[in-house]
């Protein structure tokens, strides 16, 4: 490829890309995103591939197969959408593609049984269904639609024209700004003003010179979240121009991603972008023709969860341990090799562009103040609709979970939910009040609360998510219903922190440690009522003296659940019973006589050979000998072994 | 399984000569062994220059690198949020059991390594489990027992 020398001439090739682009030119693109592989997406590519050419489709209708990123309605995989029809099929196995191929791409036809289906109504485009249609995607808006391993696609849908503007128009203090006016906040779960930070930067390097680094943090350990992997792997270039523009706003000639190694696609996928934009002299020395000299790596995270903390990061960087230090001083002051070093997530790099592009009073004007522009979560769980969301901060909870998610199936209302991963909280469904002064969350907001009962009213934005003792983290929100024990969640959370603790702190290292022996307490029915007292107290210590995020938030989902379930704990520990049926020493698996049709799949499948019963007799469980491994519940056909 | 082995030497000649190098080159020798040996260590040392009591450390920091050989296979059992609240814990103890291994070790004739992690990032699908590069979704303890007896 040849090296773009200024911006006339990046504006020039996409021009003609575009020109050369036939409209007509039926395009399938198939999601490749971590739900549809779960689901054999990569078998569904190979069959349109391999059917296409079999029938000499090639020559007759040149259909495009395009693999792209997430198209985020994750449930519903493996999906597929075709334009220009502007059709979207749903759940599509490789046996489903003939006829896709036959009747939609041949004859123009719509494969009805491949529809979306709810409710009755049928939808034959994607912008039709209620998931999607209450959406509004900017971040995403490439994701799911363009092929990330090729950057024409990208240019084609807009890349790099904010780069070009930004390098040839506009001032590094102009970008500060513009950043700055817009409101950005981390999308990582800190929520720290990004124009601050780069401000921060920018003046030490002013007083100090010398090199100046930029980090995307790609690092995202939350359970339960996964829009930073669906922005890496389905539109990489955009993490990348953010990253150049920020790079020039604050002067750095060198810049790292740093991504975890569990994401094997998401670092394919970004480095084949940065060798691209370096074979077009996007990243390198000179970039279009203005003397700004920019380099971008890769830094695979090696497996620790407290490497989303930014010294911690900066820590693995330089090849050590990655054990956070005191702040301050910020890494914006002295970072990477003691040098400023600006450290934003990779969502908050994706919104630079489009802040650039559009100016900071379109972003302000998309959300609420203090909370601006739009945010992705997961939405995960017990709902009906799983996948990922784009919506504009401030959008009410309920919205979320109950219109596009489509509530929890089966069941009237959700119990709780979880945001912001092991640093978050569980909010319940109902809630009387604001909690009380001893509950901090993690960050004081900065705008004033307004008080509210419902959690389905509650806005989304970071200041209002504070409130309730969770946060807004990095966009996990995990639905739990009737079948989920907020004892057992609390004491996951406590265990994935404590193996995740680094240990160099004694609160985190030892605190977890204690409040984890209470949380098994309540879980086998033992324990008295001061013990959750005592737990409480000794989570605010914890809170208050460890050194990062880590120790730091740890306390959240302990306390928000204490606050907002204290019933379901008294009856672990005063009627020894968990109300959800979760609990593995105060529950009895059970089959119902009545309902079980004697299989003996069961039986057969049993690891403890503790269920008997003869064919087509109901089975019994041998309670004594029962290890709770929930085997027989899996196997059953019938749903006949219940939880009591 | 890859048919040759790359070098030692090739893999430590893809790095310059600093510290900064330590946790890539520990990376690439896992990748292409399956595991860090103390000799591969020591050599790592001698070649970004930092002490091997520091290489140590980080090998034995980040999860991602192991001191032991590792299985044919690797089994990584999702227990990330969405998984844990969906039965991933019931489908770790069906692995040990079935295996005969505890999780986070090697099976004694080295076909398989049982491992949890901390969130794959495919939520919707939970739980989920990977098996070696591809993902099995909505796990269920028989659907996983299926695809183990593939293997």
């Amino acid at each position: 490829m040849e090296r773009i020398k200024s911006a006339a001439q990046l504006a020039g090739l996409q021009k003609k890309l575009l020109k050369a682009q036939d409209p007509k030119r039926p395009v399938v693109r198939v999601c490749l995103g971590p739900g549809c592989l779960a689901q054999g997406a990569a078998m569904v590519s190979q069959a349109f591939k391999s059917t296409i050419k079999a029938k000499k489709l090639r020559a007759k209708v040149q259909p495009l197969i395009k693999e792209t990123g997430c198209h985020g309605f994750c449930s519903q995989g493996t999906l597929v959408s075709l334009s220009p029809a502007d059709l979207f099929y749903v759940r599509v196995k490789p046996e489903d593609v003939e006829e896709i191929v036959e009747a939609s791409l041949v004859k123009g036809q719509v494969v009805e049984r491949l529809l979306y289906s709810d409710n009755g109504a049928r939808y034959k485009s994607a912008a039709e269904i209620p998931f999607y249609k209450m959406q509004q995607k900017i971040i995403l808006k490439n994701v799911g639609i363009i092929d990330p391993l090729k950057i024409d696609d990208a240019l084609m849908a807009g890349a790099y024209q904010s780069f070009a503007k930004a390098l040839t128009q506009m001032s590094p203090e102009d970008i500060i700004n513009t950043v700055s006016l817009s409101g950005l906040r981390g999308r990582g779960g800190g929520g720290f003003p990004t124009g601050r930070k780069w401000r921060r930067a920018a003046d030490i390097a002013r007083e100090n010179p010398g090199p100046v680094y930029i980090i995307g943090n790609g690092e995202e350990g939350d359970p339960g979240a996964f829009m930073d992997r669906a922005i890496m792997e389905g539109d990489p270039h955009a993490v990348l121009e953010g990253m150049i523009i920020g790079a020039y706003a604050l002067g750095a000639n060198k810049g790292f991603l740093y991504v975890r190694h569990e994401y094997p696609i998401a670092i394919r996928h970004l480095s084949i972008a940065i060798e691209q934009a370096r074979s077009l002299g996007l990243l390198g020395q000179n970039i279009l023709g203005t003397g700004f000299d920019f380099d971008l790596q890769i830094n695979r995270g090696a497996g620790a969860y407290v490497c989303g903390e930014e010294t911690a990061i900066i820590a693995s960087l330089e090849g050590r341990v990655g054990e956070p230090i005191t702040r301050p001083p910020y890494p914006a002051q002295q970072g990477l090799w003691n040098r400023p070093t600006i450290i934003n997530n990779v969502e908050t790099w994706a919104n630079v562009p489009h802040i650039i592009d559009k100016g900071a009073k379109w972003y302000t004007d998309l959300g609420v103040p203090y909370s601006t522009g739009t945010k992705i979560f997961s939405l995960v769980g017990k709902v009906k609709n799983s996948g990922l969301v784009e919506v504009p901060m401030g959008v009410t909870l309920g919205r979320i979970v109950e219109e596009i998610g489509g509530g929890v199936p089966g069941q009237e209302r959700f119990k709780a939910v979880q945001t912001g991963g092991p640093s978050g909280g569980i909010i319940p469904y109902e809630f009387k009040d604001l909690p009380p002064a001893d509950m901090k969350p993690a960050r004081v907001g900065l705008s004033a609360p307004v008080p509210i009962s419902e959690l389905k009213k509650l806005p989304v934005d970071f200041d209002s998510m504070a409130q309730t003792g969770s946060i807004m983290g990095g966009g996990g929100m995990i639905v739990m219903d009737n079948r989920d024990c907020v004892v057992d969640v609390a004491r996951y959370f406590l265990r994935f922190l404590q193996e995740e603790s680094c240990g160099k702190c004694l609160p985190c290292r030892l605190g977890l440690k204690g409040m984890q022996e209470f949380l098994d307490k309540f879980s086998r029915g033992q324990g008295s009522v001061e013990d959750i007292d005592e737990l409480k107290s000794l989570a605010q210590a914890v809170g208050d003296g460890s050194l990062c995020g880590l120790g730091g938030t740890a306390p959240n989902p302990v306390l928000t659940s204490i606050r907002y379930f204290r019933d379901e704990y008294l009856a672990h520990i005063k009627d020894h019973k968990c109300p959800a049926g979760v609990c593995k020493d105060l529950i009895i698996y059970r089959v119902d006589p009545k309902t079980c049709n004697g299989c003996t799949l069961c039986v057969r499948n049993c690891p403890q050979d503790c269920i008997s019963g003869r064919k087509k007799k109901p089975h019994t469980i041998n309670n004594a000998a029962c290890i709770r491994c929930g085997a027989c519940m899996d196997v059953c056909p019938v749903g006949a072994v219940i939880v009591e | 399984m890859k048919a040759t082995t790359l070098e030692i030497d090739d893999i430590l000649e893809r790095y310059p000569k600093q510290p900064q190098h330590l946790i890539s080159l520990l990376q690439d020798v896992q990748a292409e062994y399956k595991y860090i040996s103390p000799e591969h260590l020591a050599l790592i040392c001698d070649h970004v220059g930092v002490p091997l009591t520091q290489a140590w450390a980080v090998a034995t920091f980040y999860k991602s690198f192991s001191l032991e050989p590792r299985g044919e296979h690797e089994i990584k059992v999702c227990l990330g949020t969405t998984c844990h609240l969906k039965g991933g814990g019931r489908l770790v103890e069906a692995c040990e059991r079935d295996l005969a291994v505890a999780r986070g070790h090697t099976t004694e004739d080295l076909r398989f390594t049982l491992d949890t992690v901390k969130c794959v990032g495919a939520c919707a699908l939970a739980p989920v489990v990977m098996i070696d590069e591809d993902y099995l979704g909505a796990a269920s303890i028989p659907s996983l027992q299926k695809r183990l007896e593939k293997l």
